[in-house]
C-alpha cells in the first residue's frame, strides 16, 4: 500500500510517500525555521502564508522523489489535529484536493499519534501495548497505547511543555531558536550538576509534568530576582554552559523518572519515545540506560524522524486505511487533540 | 467588584499559591465579557494567575496550561474562558487571524498573556 502523507501542523510544510506503513520512499520537509529564527519562535501568520506557498511544491517533490504519479497512490493521510488551525487547514485542503482529484481514500491523522509511530519507519515497528512519551514544543504527554487510534492519556504537563521550556530557557540564556538544540550545544562542555535545580516531580505517584517553576529557577539563577536585574545582562559569574547543562539534566531526569513510573504503574514493559525533544542526545542516553537496567524494551525513532515530518503521518494513515477507516471530504481541522 | 473602584489596585504576592488565590478571587467576581490583559516577564506567574481565574470560574486549574504553542485554549466553566498567549506574536492581527477575534462574544472571559506584545489587540476597557 502506497500512502501520501501531508503535515502542516506547525513549523514545517511536509509531504512523504510511505510503502506499507514502514518504508519512507520519499520524505520532504520544507523547514521554515530560518524564517522564524528572527522572531525567536513560530509566528503563525507567517507559518500559514509559508505553508500555502510551499504545499504544492512539497507534494510534487514527494511524488517525484518516490517515482510515482498521484494515480499510483492507494490513499492520502493528512494531519488534521492538533495544531494551529490556519496552518492545519492548508494541509487538510491539499489532502482533500489530492484525494478528490485522484479518486483516493482520505484519512485524518492525529499529529501526536504520528510521533508515537514514527519509529515504525526506522525498521522498529512498536510492539503494543506500550507506554509512550511524546515530548515536543507543544506537548509533554504520557500515553498507554493499545493500538492505532487507541491512546489513553496517563499524564501530561500542567503548565509548559518540555520543548517550550527549552525554548524559553534558551532565550533567558541569550541562546538561539529552536531552544532544544541550542541548550544541548551550549551545555556540551558544561557540568550538569553545577546548578542543583530542584526536580519538579509533583506528587510521588503523579504522571503529570511541570516545568514552569524550573523556568523561574533558571531565571533567578541567571538574572537574579530583582526586576531591574531581570531585564539586563546575565549575573556576573553565571556560566552559560553549566546553566544549560544543568537545566537540560533536570528536564531529562524528570522525563525519564515519570516514564518509568508509568511503566511500573501500568505493568507494561515497553516504552516508545517520540516528538522533537526525543532527538535530544542526553534524553536518549538516559532513556536507554534506564530501559537496559530495568529490562524494558525501548523504541526511539532515528533523530531525523523525531521532528515534524509527513512520513510518520503516512505511517499512521496506512494503518488506519488498512483497518478500513475512511474520512469524508468534509474532514475538519481541530486545534486540540480530542474532537 | 466594589473593592476595585479605584483606577489602580496593586497586590504583591509572595508565592505561587497566593498568586492563584488572587486570581481565584478575581475569577469569582467575573460576569462574562471581561478582557484581562496580563504582562510580566518569563516566570512572573501569569499562567498561575490564570489557573486561579479558572478556579473562580469553576474550571479545573490543572487544565490550564501555557498556550504559548497553540496561542488559544478554550475552556468551559461557569463562563467560557478563552486563554490566549502573545509570547510569539508581534501584532494583534496575528492573534485575530488565529481565530481570537471570533471569540469576543460578550459572554466569554478573555485572558491574554504577554499583552504588551500586541497592544493593538487589547481593548481600552481591559483589566
Amino acid at each position: 500500500m502506497l500512502v501520501l502523507g501531508i503535515d502542516t501542523s506547525c513549523d514545517e510544510t511536509a509531504a512523504a510517500v510511505v510503502r506499507d506503513g514502514c518504508l519512507a520512499v520519499s520524505n520532504v520537509v520544507s523547514s521554515q525555521v530560518p524564517l522564524h529564527r528572527r522572531f525567536g519562535g513560530v509566528v503563525p501568520e507567517i507559518a500559514c502564508r509559508a505553508h500555502a506557498e510551499n504545499i504544492s511544491r512539497v507534494i510534487a517533490r514527494a511524488l517525484d522523489d518516490a517515482g510515482t504519479p498521484a494515480s499510483g497512490l492507494d490513499g492520502v493521510a493528512v494531519t488534521n489535529r492538533p495544531g494551529l488551525i490556519g496552518a492545519l487547514l492548508v494541509g487538510v485542503s491539499a489532502g482533500k484536493a489530492m484525494a478528490l482529484g485522484n479518486d483516493l481514500p482520505l484519512v485524518g491523522v492525529n499529529h501526536v499519534e504520528a510521533h508515537i509511530f514514527a519509529s515504525a519507519l526506522s525498521g522498529k515497528d512498536p510492539v503494543l501495548p506500550a507506554v509512550a512519551l511524546v515530548v515536543s514544543g507543544g506537548h509533554t504527554t504520557l500515553f498507554l497505547v493499545k493500538g492505532v487510534g487507541e491512546l489513553a492519556e496517563l499524564g501530561r504537563t500542567i503548565d509548559d511543555a518540555a520543548g517550550e521550556a527549552f525554548d524559553k530557557a534558551s532565550a533567558m540564556l541569550g541562546l538561539g531558536y529552536p531552544g532544544g538544540p541550542a541548550i544541548e550545544e551550549a551545555g556540551r562542555d558544561g557540568n550538569p550538576a553545577a546548578v542543583p535545580f530542584k526536580r519538579p516531580y509533583l506528587a510521588p505517584d503523579s504522571l503529570d509534568f511541570s516545568f514552569s517553576g524550573l523556568k523561574t529557577a533558571l531565571l533567578y539563577h541567571s538574572r537574579g530576582q530583582s526586576k531591574r536585574g531581570r531585564r539586563g545582562d546575565l549575573l556576573p559569574g553565571v556560566s552559560v554552559p553549566d546553566a544549560a547543562a544543568s537545566f537540560q539534566e533536570t528536564v531529562v531526569d524528570v522525563l525519564v523518572r515519570k516514564t518509568f513510573l508509568a511503566v511500573r504503574q501500568t505493568g507494561v514493559p515497553r516504552v516508545i519515545l517520540g516528538g522533537g525533544v526525543a532527538a535530544n542526545t542526553r534524553l536518549r542516553e538516559k532513556m536507554i540506560a534506564q530501559a537496559t537496567r530495568r529490562g524494558v524494551s525501548l523504541t526511539i525513532p532515528d533523530k531525523p524522524l523525531c521532528t515534524d515530518n509527513a512520513a510518520m503521518v503516512a505511517a499512521v494513515g496506512c494503518r488506519l486505511l488498512a483497518g478500513g477507516v475512511r474520512d469524508p471530504l468534509s474532514l475538519d481541522a481541530h486545534s486540540r487533540m480530542t474532537g | 467588584m466594589s473593592t476595585l473602584q479605584a483606577d489602580r489596585v496593586s497586590i504583591e504576592t509572595g508565592s505561587t499559591e497566593e498568586t492563584i488565590r488572587v486570581g481565584a478571587r478575581l475569577g469569582e467576581a467575573l460576569r462574562g465579557g471581561e478582557f484581562l490583559a496580563l504582562t510580566g516577564d518569563l516566570g512572573a506567574g501569569k499562567t498561575h494567575f490564570v489557573k486561579g481565574v479558572a478556579a473562580g470560574l469553576d474550571i479545573d486549574p490543572k487544565s490550564v496550561t501555557s498556550p504559548t504553542f497553540l496561542l488559544i485554549h478554550n475552556l468551559d466553566g461557569r463562563l467560557p474562558l478563552v486563554h490566549m498567549d502573545a509570547y510569539r506574536l508581534k501584532s494583534g492581527e496575528e492573534l485575530a487571524e488565529a481565530g481570537a477575534a471570533d471569540l469576543q462574544d460578550g459572554e466569554s472571559v478573555l485572558v491574554l498573556e504577554w499583552a504588551g506584545n500586541v497592544p493593538d489587540f487589547v481593548p481600552s476597557d481591559a483589566l
